[in-house]
Parts: structure tokens; C-alpha cells; sequence
């Protein structure tokens, strides 16, 4: 049978905050293990917590991003579980009134298509400590004997982002969470980082029939480290399900661990209790009321979504994919491009040189286009020339370097030296038959058939017009000249 | 809420409270006993006062996101039941959760 695949996510992704969440601790990726702790994220008898208001900034940036609802109220409750790396007994989250509600990821795939996944929510938490499973030799937890815990991520700022079950392929999956990385990164709340941990995902997988309007038994994937191991697991895990139905067996809803190595979803807990959390309102911590003023005034502070660009880049400028998701995956790189487009008018020459010549002269540099001497302003002035044939593009080329070296306005350059292009027919019919009574020798072997010839011959003109002749003008008449 | 709906052994399980029949008897009387207490508020009416979970009235306390000086290492670590290392030790962890 046919079957379609129905999936949601579940991401936890770590801010960028400087302290943690409820203290003063840094939050900082890869210290000395049980440095970055405190009473209070160590959970000690009379500590308080005090929420970080950079952290509920960036939840509200989160939330304009995807369009979800900022409630007006919102408050932080006690999840109450045993478990070694979390100190307090309970983790502080946020049950039935998140900071966010519902919302939509719009992302692209690979073709270009814009598909559109919704948000349940998005709320925010404190990390747990991170456990090393030890005593079984490969720090996996089958076979441990006992666990080592570093407490410095306990307590950082997290934010737990739950999407709908809108999507309906292992592709589509990637492509989601790739859009919900780069809006993150681009927001500014994050470094979404899957290898450091700051992005972390499950996905809830489940298949049915094409057609089928019910939702079939669903299994969570847990423990995928990158973007290609949650490709894998999920198309894994919808074959094994297409093969298990088709087979006339039942699906069990249960958690499974994706193995990598062996490219398997394999049962973590068989006999699980149902979760009984017993949440309750945290009596440490007072409600949050979120005015429709602050609201404006973070939307007003918000750096360009990469959704926006896309549709301008794309749809608006042309652009093909893959330049467009270069352009907007090094956001400096894309402000530097608007702003330049702002002053060139041209996207699609700004992006040619933005691109092309300008990466290249910061590859070869390792200097960062954005960071060069070459201002947006005046690479805008140097596309206008462009545009405006006042120069051509081997002008153009020699200019960008001369500015890449500090040189500055090209415009200014172009006016000094006297660059602009030759447009006097009569000055170009000068420069073309000085040349053509130089080279006699080669105008013989042109009509003699070389037509390789004509190559040089138009190189010649150049030349003699010190570059400022019109290459397409010079290959004109120089065709008139030598009859054809 | 009665305290025929309390189940109070299953709320010690939760709680990793060790209780004996005695205590589940005593301690689920008494527990009946608060949440008997917390039920006359239905008797009165409330109609007009909204729901809260806060008794206080302050709203939206935050601290400036500033780095502040942590603990010193070895004297969180001694206040573990065991340490290894720079790391607390833990019993295995798989069966829970």
C-alpha cells in the first residue's frame, strides 16, 4: 500500500543569553565542567530565581518571527520529575500559558517551493546538566554502571518550539528545521548550534494511508545530532513502519533512539509510566505581562526575517536558489547587499559582483566583504556605472580592486582619471583604424580565413583606447571595417 | 476535591516517598483534611473575581542580563554524596526517567 508520512517536531534550542536563565551564571558553551553554578541553579534550600529579561526579548522575537500571538499574560510553572542532571527535582517551564502561541514556519525546499509548517507554541524553559553515561566503556547508557553530571548548562535559558504534524516527508523535516535555524540566527537569539547542543530535536513520526484523514500510531525519535541524521531517521523510520503495516503488524507507540552507526531506530523504553508531572504555577515567580507597546517596540528592533528575503530575492529579483539561500545564509553579507541595492537600484549586477568578484577578492583576502574598505554606498556607484555603460566591465573589474585597496569612491576615480567609456563614433573609428593600419600583417591573415585573428584585433583597440572603449561598439565596427 | 479522590500512595511514588501503611493512612487524613479546607471556597461566590496562581500583586520582576561570579568548583563538588573528578557521580540512570 501507498502510505503518507505525517510528522511534527519538537525543538529545543539554547539563547544566546550572556547569564542563565534565573541567575547570574554565564551561559557559555565548553567551560571547565561544575564551574558555571550557583545556589540558585543548583536548586538550594532559600535561593530565588529572577527571570532574565534578555531571554523573554528574544522569545518575543521568536514569536513576531513566526507570527505566532503574544498573550498579554503568561507565567512560569514547576515540571515537577526525578532525574540526576536536573538539581532541583522540578525544571521551571511554562505549561498552559506560553510566551508564544501557534504561529507558522513559512520555509522553501530545494526547488524553491514555499511550504508553510504551524507552531503550537513556543515557551520558555531552563536546560537540564548534561550527563556522561560511564562504566559501560563506548559512554552509551545501555550497560552504564553509573553516570557523570556537569551542572553548567543547568539552568540556561530554553526554548522549546513544538510544531504542528504538517509535515509529510523526511525532506520537507529538514527543510523546516533548517528554516527555523537560520530565522533563530538571523533574530539573533541563538547560535543553533546541533553540534554544541544549543539545537536539539525529536520528531514524532507516524504514517497513514494516502487519502486517509486519520492520524496513524506515532513513534518519537530521539537523539539525532545533525541535519543528515534526522533525514535518515526519519526516512528509516517511515519504511519501517510501511513494512510493519504491510506486513499486517501493529505500530506501538513508544520512544526510539536513532542509531547512527548503524543507521537504525532502535526502542529506548518499552515499559514507560504514563508522565505525570504534576504541574503547578512556580509561587517564586511572579506572572509576566506582555504590553502591546513592548511588543512594537522589539518588531520595531527586528532584523530583516530571511522568509522576506527569499520572496524578494527570489520572486522579486529572480535570483535563482541557490544564490538567493548563499545570500541570505551570511546575513552581513545580505545587509550589505541591500544596502547596496538601495543605492545601485540593479539587483541582479549588484548580486553579480556581490558574488562573484567581491567574494572572490575576500576569499583570496580573508577579509569579510562587509568589513573591506568597499563601502555599499560606493559599490552601489560602481554598479550605477555599470548600468549606465559610462564604463564597461573591464573598468569595472579594475575599479573594484582599486577600492578593495582602500582607493574609495569609483565615481570619483572614474572623474579624475577620465575612465568613462568612449561613446564618440569618431574617437572609436580613430582608435580602430590606428590599429587596423598597425597590424596590416594580421588584417591579411584575417581575411586569409584566421578568424582567430579577430580576437587580437579587438584586444589591440582596447588597448590603444587605454580600456575605455565600448567592447561590443569596437567588435562592430571592426566587423564593418574587415567587410564581415 | 475529597479525599476519596486522593490517591495517596501513587502521589508518594511520584514524590520518591517511602511510606509505610501507617503513614499512607495518616498522611492521606490529613491531606483529605487541606483539601477539605481549600473547598469551602466553593461555597462562596466568586462569580466577579478572576482565577489567579499568584497571591501577590508584582508583575514582570526580571534582572538585566549580566554575568555574575559563580561557586567555586570544589566547594559544590564537596557537597555532593559522591564526586568524580570535576564531575558528580550518579547512580546509573537507565529503568528511570
Amino acid at each position: 500500500m501507498k502510505y503518507e508520512a505525517v510528522i511534527g517536531i519538537e525543538c529545543h534550542v539554547e539563547l544566546k543569553t550572556a547569564s542563565k536563565m534565573f541567575c547570574g551564571c554565564a551561559n557559555r558553551f565548553g567551560a571547565e565542567p561544575n564551574t558555571l553554578i550557583c545556589p540558585v541553579c543548583m536548586g538550594m534550600p532559600g535561593s530565588l530565581p529572577v527571570p532574565n529579561a534578555a531571554a523573554i526579548e528574544y522569545m518575543i522575537r521568536a514569536g513576531l518571527a513566526f507570527k505566532a500571538a503574544i498573550p498579554a499574560y503568561s507565567k512560569f510553572d514547576r515540571k515537577n520529575y526525578f532525574y540526576p542532571d536536573m538539581p532541583k527535582n522540578y525544571q521551571i517551564s511554562q505549561y498552559d500559558m506560553p510566551l508564544t502561541q501557534g504561529g507558522v514556519v513559512r520555509y522553501w525546499l530545494e526547488d524553491g517551493t514555499i511550504r508553510e509548517c504551524r507552531l503550537t507554541r513556543i515557551h520558555l524553559e531552563e536546560d537540564t546538566g548534561k550527563s556522561t553515561h560511564a562504566g559501560s566503556g563506548d559512554g552509551r547508557i545501555a550497560g552504564s554502571s553509573y553516570s557523570l553530571v556537569d551542572f553548567n548548562r543547568a539552568g540556561v535559558p530554553l526554548m522549546e518550539c513544538v510544531s504542528e504534524p504538517d509535515l509529510r516527508s523526511a525532506e520537507e523535516a529538514v527543510a523546516f528545521l533548517e528554516m527555523l535555524r537560520r530565522t533563530l540566527m538571523a533574530i539573533g537569539v541563538s547560535d543553533v548550534k546541533m553540534e554544541e547542543g544549543s539545537l536539539r530535536c525529536d520528531a514524532n513520526v507516524s504514517i497513514r494511508p494516502i487519502g486517509s484523514e486519520t492520524y496513524g500510531t506515532k513513534t518519537e525519535i530521539k537523539n539525532m545530532n545533525s541535519f543528515r541524521s534526522v533525514r535518515r531517521a526519519i526516512e528509516s523510520e517511515i519504511a519501517r513502519q510501511s513494512a510493519m503495516l504491510d506486513a499486517g503488524e501493529r505500530i506501538v507507540q513508544e520512544t526510539l533512539g536513532w542509531d547512527e552507526a548503524n543507521g537504525t531506530t532502535i526502542s529506548m523504553r518499552s515499559k514507560e509510566l504514563a508522565h505525570d508531572y504534576r504541574y503547578f504555577p512556580d509561587p517564586d515567580l511572579v506572572p509576566m505581562e506582555i504590553s502591546e507597546e513592548r511588543v512594537a517596540a522589539v518588531r520595531a528592533k527586528m532584523s530583516p526575517l530571511p522568509i522576506d528575503r527569499f520572496e524578494r530575492y527570489a520572486k522579486e529579483y529572480g535570483f535563482n536558489i541557490k544564490q538567493t539561500t548563499q545570500l541570505i545564509d551570511a546575513p552581513e553579507i545580505a545587509d550589505f547587499f541591500d544596502r547596496t541595492v538601495e543605492v545601485s537600484k540593479h539587483p541582479q549586477q549588484t548580486q553579480n559582483f556581490v558574488l562573484g568578484d567581491l567574494s572572490r577578492l575576500a576569499n583570496e583576502s580573508g577579509i569579510a566583504i562587509h568589513q573591506s574598505p568597499v563601502s555599499p554606498e560606493h559599490l552601489g556607484e560602481l554598479v550605477t556605472l555599470v548600468e549606465a555603460k559610462t564604463i564597461n566591465s573591464k573598468i569595472a573589474k579594475e575599479l573594484l580592486a582599486r577600492m578593495w585597496a582602500g582607493e574609495g569612491s569609483p565615481k570619483a576615480i572614474v572623474e579624475r582619471e577620465g575612465l568613462a567609456q568612449t561613446s564618440d563614433p569618431a574617437a572609436l573609428a580613430r582608435f580602430v583604424d590606428e590599429v587596423l593600419a598597425a597590424n596590416a600583417a594580421s588584417v591579411e591573415e584575417y581575411r586569409a580565413g584566421k578568424s582567430n585573428v579577430f580576437g587580437f584585433l579587438v584586444g589591440a583597440v582596447m588597448k590603444n583606447s587605454r580600456g575605455k572603449a565600448d567592447p561590443a561598439a569596437v567588435n562592430a565596427l571592426l566587423r564593418e571595417r574587415l567587410g564581415g | 476535591m475529597s479525599s476519596e479522590n486522593l490517591d495517596i500512595a501513587y502521589v508518594a511514588k511520584l514524590a520518591r516517598i517511602a511510606l509505610t501503611d501507617d503513614e499512607v493512612e495518616r498522611f492521606g487524613a490529613q491531606l483529605g483534611d487541606l483539601l477539605g479546607h481549600v473547598a469551602t471556597l466553593a461555597d462562596l461566590d466568586l462569580d466577579s473575581i478572576p482565577a489567579t496562581a499568584q497571591v501577590v500583586e508584582s508583575r514582570n520582576v526580571v534582572r538585566e542580563d549580566c554575568e555574575r561570579p559563580s561557586l567555586d568548583r570544589e566547594t559544590v563538588l564537596n557537597g555532593a554524596p559522591q564526586r568524580q573528578g570535576a564531575f558528580v557521580r550518579v547512580p546509573r540512570i537507565i529503568g528511570q526517567a
